[in-house]
């Protein structure tokens, strides 16, 4: 090569890439390149972004999982896998993922990118998917990101299609980061407890929800560090251990943190509960939150996206991640312009 | 540690790219930002045309000083109009030629931009304008419990901007994840000019990631101007190990089984032996110098956790031959070991002139292999090699050390760099674990990605950015959006709104 500076892409010693899986080869042929086409999931969140348009062809992703590197705390799955094959298969050897456990699969998992009820302690999913790979608008199997666990090669395809609701692209495989079980664990659970205050004595809970009266608390890790956090709660209540957290109710509200100090009225619905993420900002409610409205410019943009990695509109079409019509955004809802 | 010669090519700064001549463009800007926020002259183009990398054929435009969002704003909408691309820019200390300007476009410097907006802690956020220096954000966070997670070795001087563009890694984020797992918002001048707000605060924000594909886009999808960032609690206890092997073999190994143990650690550094010694001549931090390798271990959390992982990583390493194994006793000590791997690269100067930094990722079980490969490559090139890295990502840091007055030495250190470059493709890696791709690594991605995953990521490119307006000549090979300098030129004039 001439004139490319220090760039000499070496003639010969190059990495062949690895040929792909042939299930996700016959995944693309279903997918196609004509015809309006969607991903069943589970079916546990199909009802996002707004129903489907009529005639849409439903598929499913390819399910497996095709290699496990504990000692890499990375694990490659087909997209159709469920989440609880994927954590009993990882649990086998002492891992978990970010994933969260609501009987989805994982491409469903990701497409809509909710966290784990303990997203606290294990993060949120978009910082656990490292490659994806998935079928494109024109029927073709495109990969972003890489199979490491630290990799900045080119644009982060894998962060643009976590809760891009399949209108990107039809999740097929992807390689997800593990982590550790922690050593040990336990809920708490207090009435009258102050959850702000146990946010800011705890170093790195796994999960603090409350329903406005009683707030339950998951420590994770080192056993001595397990008694030294319940002994920091106990100056602050009665904590007593329990089996596991409360009853969510169905719907999903997505708040800054600060938000959850002020609820929004009318939120709970008629059954009158809620259960709040503190810490995170998440609350399990009776009503769903309002559509969220976002700027002309972000709006423009996100269409522009759309556009680019789906032209026709045959990805999940009727789905819409922006409100139709965009309404004010309820009880200061997320710092967004 | 810049080194020539440039090959000529499309690498080169080139011809200015734009329609109009440059004094109408400078007289516009300097409508906008005042003759203070303005530099035109040779001097201040030829300082602001280089980054860290070796890249040293960049060519620069007029050069702002912009203050604030809206001054960005101008300055993006001048060059709009003069049919010009811009350039952001940090501090320059970039190692793929990121900030280096092709084609003289509009660099925009966003060192003055240099405030802590907020810290917000019901929210656990700061916001910060994109000049805060990575080290004055963690000093100014600390005292009141937190700091920001990314610790680029060159933290002193680099940007958050900078660190956002590039999704910049460091130490310690083994354990807590690179700049895209610590940044919630961004504000950001699109290059039309336009300004968006992209992320929340929230933690399931509507839309598209936008947020997270911004993050890493190398300063080619606009320019950040105010940053939200996570604010990390302070680990309540910390423990630094400095562990000394015969080999980078054993060294290697070690940070392998640690990982494997299921233990986290907070970071995993390993330095060989040329490089400590040269450490140790220059910051005298107490490294043992007749060591082959030292492995640099950090575990932090709460204390039980930290004994544990500390006793466990102890115990990993003697069963893999550790000749000694040492725990910083004292806050000092601890801050002496953390100096010495942060200085490793200022003290390269003590073997060589100059050194062409490598950044590739390879899976931990092969680090070893690896490792030895890239010894052999230098060999092979007569070249000399010394490697400090972030070994618990496998996260491998050659530099290949030389002086380039030597003549025909440039073609064996890019020579040997390709090599080590197809060495970690080969075992499993990435081109880039946290430098980014730029100019230096733009035309090794059809290495690692088809052509159809390149026309994905260009589409990604060009939804921010139809009209290549932003940093052209960067992170995509040629033949993809944006590649080609002169795009900008040919886009019709009915474009520019
Ligand atoms: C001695 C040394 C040690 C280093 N160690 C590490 C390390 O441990 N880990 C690591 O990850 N990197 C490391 N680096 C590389 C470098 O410091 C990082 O990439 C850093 O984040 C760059 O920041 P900067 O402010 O210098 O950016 P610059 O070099 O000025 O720019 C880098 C890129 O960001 C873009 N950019 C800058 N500001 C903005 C903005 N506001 N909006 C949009 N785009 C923008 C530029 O266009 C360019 O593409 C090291 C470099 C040196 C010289």
């Amino acid at each position: 090569m001439s004139g490319t500076g220090t760039a000499r892409v070496p003639a010969t010693g190059a990495a062949p890439r690895r040929p792909l899986d042939p299930e996700l080869l016959a995944f693309a042929d279903e997918v196609g390149s004509e015809g309006p086409v969607a991903v069943a999931g589970a079916g546990t969140r199909a009802e996002l972004g707004g129903p489907l348009a009529r005639g849409t062809r439903m598929l499913r992703a390819p399910e497996g999982i095709v290699e496990h590197h504990p000692e890499e705390m990375t694990v490659r799955v087909r997209a159709g896998t469920t989440v609880a094959d994927l954590h009993a298969a990882l649990a086998g050897a002492g891992q978990r993922s970010a994933l969260p456990e609501r009987g989805g699969t994982v491409g469903g998992a990701l497409a809509v990118g909710e966290g784990h009820l303990a997203s606290l302690g294990r993060g949120p999913v978009r910082d656990a998917l490292l490659q994806v790979r998935y079928v494109s608008a024109d029927g073709r199997v495109v990969t972003g990101g890489g199979p490491t666990v630290k990799n900045v090669s080119g644009y982060d395809l894998p962060r643009l299609v976590v809760g891009s609701l399949g209108t990107l692209g039809l999740l097929g495989e992807v390689v997800l980061r593990t982590q550790p079980v922690p050593a040990g664990s336990c809920w708490l659970r207090a009435e009258g407890a102050d959850p702000f205050g146990a946010r800011d004595v705890l170093y790195r809970p796994g999960a603090i929800l409350w329903d406005g009266e009683a707030t339950w608390v998951l420590l994770e890790g080192h056993p001595e560090d397990l008694a030294a956090e319940a002994a920091v709660l106990a100056r602050s209540g009665a904590w007593r251990e329990v089996a596991g957290p409360p009853e969510l109710p169905p719907q999903r509200w997505s708040l800054p943190p600060a938000g959850l100090r002020r609820l929004p009225e009318g939120m709970a619905g008629p059954s009158g509960s809620w259960v709040a993420s503190v810490g995170i900002g998440v609350v399990h409610a009776g009503r769903p939150q309002q559509p969220r409205r976002v700027a002309a410019a972000s709006e423009e943009l996100t269409r522009r996206t759309k556009a680019a990695f789906d032209p026709a509109g045959r990805l999940s079409p009727g789905r819409s991640l922006l409100p139709a019509l965009p309404s004010p955004a309820l009880g200061g809802g997320g710092g967004r312009s | 540690m810049r080194s020539g010669p440039w090959r000529a090519g499309s690498r080169d700064g080139g011809p200015p790219v734009g329609r109009d001549a440059p004094d109408r463009l400078v007289e516009d800007l300097v409508a906008a930002l005042g003759p203070d926020g303005v530099r035109a002259d040779a001097v201040e183009r030829g300082l602001l045309a280089r980054d860290a990398s070796v890249f040293d054929r960049g060519r620069s435009g007029p050069v702002c000083f912009p203050r604030s969002t809206a001054e960005v704003q101008a300055v993006v909408r001048a060059a709009v109009r003069h049919g010009r691309a811009v350039v952001p820019r940090g501090a320059g200390t970039g190692l793929a030629g990121g900030a280096v300007p092709l084609g003289e476009p509009v660099v925009v410097a966003l060192t003055r931009m240099d405030r802590l907006l907020e810290v917000d802690l019901p929210n656990r956020v700061a916001w910060v304008e994109p000049g805060v220096v990575n080290l004055d954000l963690s000093n100014q966070l600390r005292p009141r419990g937190f700091h920001f997670a990314p610790d680029p070795s060159s933290q002193q001087a680099c940007t958050v901007g900078g660190n956002v563009a590039n999704n910049s890694g460091g130490p310690h984020c083994l354990a807590y994840g690179v700049t895209s797992a610590h940044v919630l918002a961004l504000d950001v001048v699109l290059p039309d000019g336009d300004v968006v707000r992209l992320g929340g605060l929230d933690p399931e924000p509507a839309g598209y990631d936008l947020r997270g594909a911004f993050v890493g886009g190398e300063g080619t999808l606009g320019i950040a101007t105010r940053i939200a960032v996570r604010l990390t609690p302070n680990p309540p206890a910390v423990r630094t190990l400095l562990l000394g092997f015969s080999t980078p073999r054993a060294a290697a190994d070690t940070v392998g089984a640690v990982i494997a143990a299921g233990i986290v650690p907070a970071a995993l550094e390993v330095m060989d032996r040329r490089i400590t010694e040269a450490v140790e001549r220059y910051v005298h931090a107490g490294y043992p110098t007749d060591a082959g390798a030292v492995l640099l271990a950090e575990v932090d959390g709460m204390p039980g956790s930290v004994a544990a992982a500390a006793e466990a990583i102890s115990a990993i390493g003697a069963e893999r031959g550790a000749t000694s194994v040492r725990v910083a006793a004292s806050d000092a000590e601890r801050a002496a070991l953390w100096k010495g791997r942060k200085t490793a690269f200022g003290a390269v100067a003590q073997i060589a002139p100059n050194y062409y930094l490598h950044d590739t990722v390879v899976p931990r079980g092969v680090l070893a292999d690896v490792l030895e490969e890239v010894y052999a490559i230098a060999e092979r090139h007569q070249l000399l090699v010394v490697n400090v890295f972030h070994a618990g990502d496998g996260n491998l840091h050659p530099l290949l050390v030389f002086d380039r007055r030597e003549p025909g030495v440039m073609d064996r250190v890019l020579a040997a760099g390709a090599e080590i470059v197809a060495a970690s493709l080969a075992a499993g890696g990435v081109l880039s674990g946290e430098h980014g791709i730029g100019v230096e690594k733009r035309d090794y991605m059809p290495l690692m990605f088809g052509p159809d995953d390149l026309d994905h990521q260009a589409r990604l490119r060009r939804a921010f950015d139809p009209a290549c307006r932003a940093n052209p000549g960067k992170v995509l090979p040629a033949g993809h959006s944006c590649a080609d300098i002169q795009a900008l030129e040919s886009v019709p004039a009915g474009v520019w709104g």
